[in-house]
């Protein structure tokens, strides 16, 4: 390591526990966004120092799910250097690298969406998984076919030995690994939890060739699933890796097995949700790409259990909270999904309207929460947007009585562990920034740790 | 009375949530005894313009708005001789550029639109994000505000004499420089706020309902019984400070 660099290093650290000192959160992006300011080049240094290689995660949803249940995975024969709190833009990863203890021989990241093409060309990673793209924060991002646009350019500019591990099901995504030598393709594989027609908010729907609608013999999560053009014949891949035989287990968990050219595995997670096993799948193929085996696979997703905030049990004065983080409508409508088997008696949901969340919350409108509304016994409206939330359960059909709008997240939280029984889980539905405000009241309860300790752990 | 609702290309154009706006005329029709009945209009398939008495038109990604462009320029004397009609009209974002004259992108190439108000839009190098609050005038004395949130690179140009739908009070508008937003002709109306519009602007989604209501009945614009609104007036008033704190701003 040079002078130079070692020495960015040491101060940019100094900084992180600085910032957690002065009680400034977590400090996560901290040094990294001073490096990468002062440095930008030290993360292909830092990165090329990784022995093993380098993998990167990018998607619209699931990449800090999926990216957790890799390292969880690989964890078990590599030091990772790995984003674990989130942070992902060039920053969150410079931190990483920064903070990655001196043994690191593998750098993990999760990288949004927009960062993706700047991190393939400093991290030069031996493998990447592109999960899927739908519509999310337009006014952050910009439209689907932009970014998509940019990952075709950016994943053309690849060298042959990077592996693409792309999920199949996504049109826009498979296609971007057509035409390459080592690519690895997985998918799910089990129409009975076929959706009966696609969603409202269904993205990428028509022919990525020739503009047809496609036909779908089943469609997963959004447009995710086994599609077909009638008129030019484009079609799903065959799956390399793919999850068949999938029983879902309410809020609690999943079984499946998953197929792949090692051989075959049978996964119990302790995660609820299809779009779930779509993140296992993933994370088991990124693994299988870089050389894990198929039993590092099943041992490290059996002792998976949840990136914060995601799906996350809080036990508070004798009660529980689980929190369903919400960002975008095909997260949501797997959220509500995954509730239907059994409507909770009090959900509370929280719509905050920060750069974080997306300023723009007409998303909510593309979300289908009817399948609740008749059976939900209460709602709480919270966040800084609770009155907007409001308007779109009621004029999604909830009667207003069993509707209230407290827009202090606090208050709802507290209304809310009110109105539950002893016993009963109370199921929150928060936006990211609302999702970082009730994990800190819940840790100054002393009920939850925060999340830098959580990152260090 | 029933009132029959054309809602063009809900398949391709849908991408800021134009269904909250048919769903709030829907209840707020329901709730005076009236009967919204929406009939998707899609691609190639004919548009007759005696048919309905509200005609809505929502926003798209590119990629959706270019596959449908061609079709809806085939539905433009129709859709002019709807609105000649006193058709009410609600169209927003991608669907108010498309009412349009055309599209002119940055390579220069023209998509045409179906020529109903008398803009151009022309494709900019940045895009106008953010909370928007405008002033109208519909009727005149009536001063009323309307609050949503703009996304679009697309700058449209009014022709001198056409008529904007307001004044930008906070954000950026039609072309971020002339202060106007949207283009209303008779009862007619494009913008590009979304949010989606109508949930939290409700004297809109009744002004649209009474017009509508006119033209089904052949009478004039009816006054429509008044709804509480109470969460629709706290929804309005929050987006509204938002426009005020950061609308117009990137």
């Amino acid at each position: 390591m040079s002078i130079r660099l070692e020495l960015e290093t040491v101060a940019a650290r100094a900084a992180g526990a600085l910032s957690r000192a002065v009680g400034r959160g977590g400090g996560t992006t901290l040094p990294g966004k001073l490096l990468w300011k002062v440095d930008p080049a030290a993360v292909d240094a830092l990165s090329s120092r990784l022995g093993a290689g380098v993998a990167l995660v990018s998607a619209t949803n699931g990449k800090t799910t999926t990216t957790s249940m890799v390292a969880e995975i690989l964890g078990a024969r590599h030091e990772l250097a790995w984003n674990r709190a989130g942070a992902n833009l060039m920053s969150g990863v410079a931190s990483a690298l920064v903070a990655a203890r001196r043994g690191a021989d593998f750098g993990l990241f999760e990288v949004d969406e927009g960062a993706l093409p700047e991190a393939l060309e400093r991290t030069r990673p031996s493998a990447v998984l592109l999960g899927n793209l739908f519509r999310d924060q337009l006014d952050r991002y910009g439209e689907l076919e932009i970014v998509a646009e940019r990952w075709r350019a950016a994943t053309a500019r690849l060298p042959e030995s990077t592996t693409l591990v792309v999920n199949a099901d996504d049109p826009v995504v498979a296609d971007l690994a057509s035409g390459r030598s080592r690519v690895l393709r997985f998918g799910l594989d089990d129409p009975r939890y076929a959706r009966s027609g696609l969603q409202h908010a269904a993205d990428s729907k028509y022919c990525v060739r020739c503009g047809t609608p496609y036909a779908f013999a089943a469609a997963y999560v959004g447009h995710l699933g086994d599609y077909t053009c009638p008129s030019c014949g484009h079609a799903r891949p065959p799956l390399d890796v793919a999850a068949r035989d999938v029983e879902l287990q309410g809020l609690v968990s999943s079984r499946f097995r998953i197929s792949a050219p090692q051989g075959e595995l049978e996964v119990r997670l302790a995660l609820p949700g299809l779009y779930n096993v779509y993140n296992a799948v993933a994370a088991a193929s990124l693994s299988l790409a870089v050389g894990a085996s198929l039993e590092d696979v099943r041992a490290g997703l059996e002792r998976f259990n949840a990136a914060f905030g995601r799906f996350e049990r809080i036990a508070t004065d004798g009660k529980s909270v689980v929190l369903l983080l919400v960002k975008n409508p095909a997260g949501a409508n797997e959220v509500v999904r995954t509730l239907e088997t059994g409507v909770p008696p009090v959900l509370v949901i929280a719509l905050n309207d920060a750069i974080a969340d997306g300023q723009d919350v007409s998303w909510i409108w593309d979300v289908d929460f009817e399948p609740l509304l008749d059976r939900v016994g209460h709602v709480l409206a919270t966040g800084r947007r609770a009155a907007e939330l409001g308007l779109r359960l009621v004029y999604g059909g909830l009667p207003q009585d069993r509707l209230e709008v407290v827009p202090s997240l606090e208050e709802a939280l507290d209304r809310g562990l009110g109105l539950v029984d002893a016993g009963v889980e109370l199921v929150v539905l928060p936006t990211y920034t609302a999702m970082l405000e009730l994990r800190a009241i819940l840790a100054e309860r002393g009920a939850v740790r925060p999340y830098w300790e959580e990152a260090r752990r | 009375m029933r009132i029959r609702v054309g809602h063009l290309y809900p398949d391709y154009l849908n991408i800021y949530a134009d269904r909250g706006n048919i769903a709030v005329l829907s209840r707020r029709a329901a709730l005076r005894g009236h009967e919204l009945e929406v009939s998707a209009i899609g691609h190639g398939q004919p548009l007759d313009p005696g048919a309905f008495d509200l005609l809505y038109v929502g926003g798209g990604q590119d990629r959706e708005q270019a596959l449908i462009a061609p079709d809806l320029v085939t539905k433009g004397n129709a859709i002019r001789e709807a609105q000649e009609r006193g058709v009410a009209m609600l169209a927003v974002c991608g669907g108010y550029q498309l009412l349009g004259r055309g599209y002119r992108a940055g390579d220069g190439s023209v998509l045409p639109g179906a020529g109903l108000f008398a803009h151009e839009t022309v494709a900019g190098e940045t895009r106008m994000i953010g909370d928007v609050l405008l002033e109208c005038e519909l009727d005149p004395g009536e001063k009323r505000l309307l609050a949503g949130f703009e996304n679009h690179a697309g700058r449209t140009l009014l022709d001198p004499g056409a008529t904007a739908l307001g004044r930008v009070v906070h954000g950026f508008g039609n072309d971020g420089k002339s202060g106007l937003e949207g283009c209303r002709l008779g009862s007619a109306v494009g913008t590009y706020l979304h949010g989606p519009l109508l949930p939290r602007n409700p004297w809109l989604a009744d002004w649209l309902l009474s017009r509508a209501l006119a033209h089904a009945t052949g009478g004039a614009p009816p006054v429509l019984a008044e709804l509480p609104d109470t969460l629709e007036t706290e929804a309005f008033r929050v987006s509204a400070e938002r426009a005020r704190r950061r609308g117009g701003r990137r």
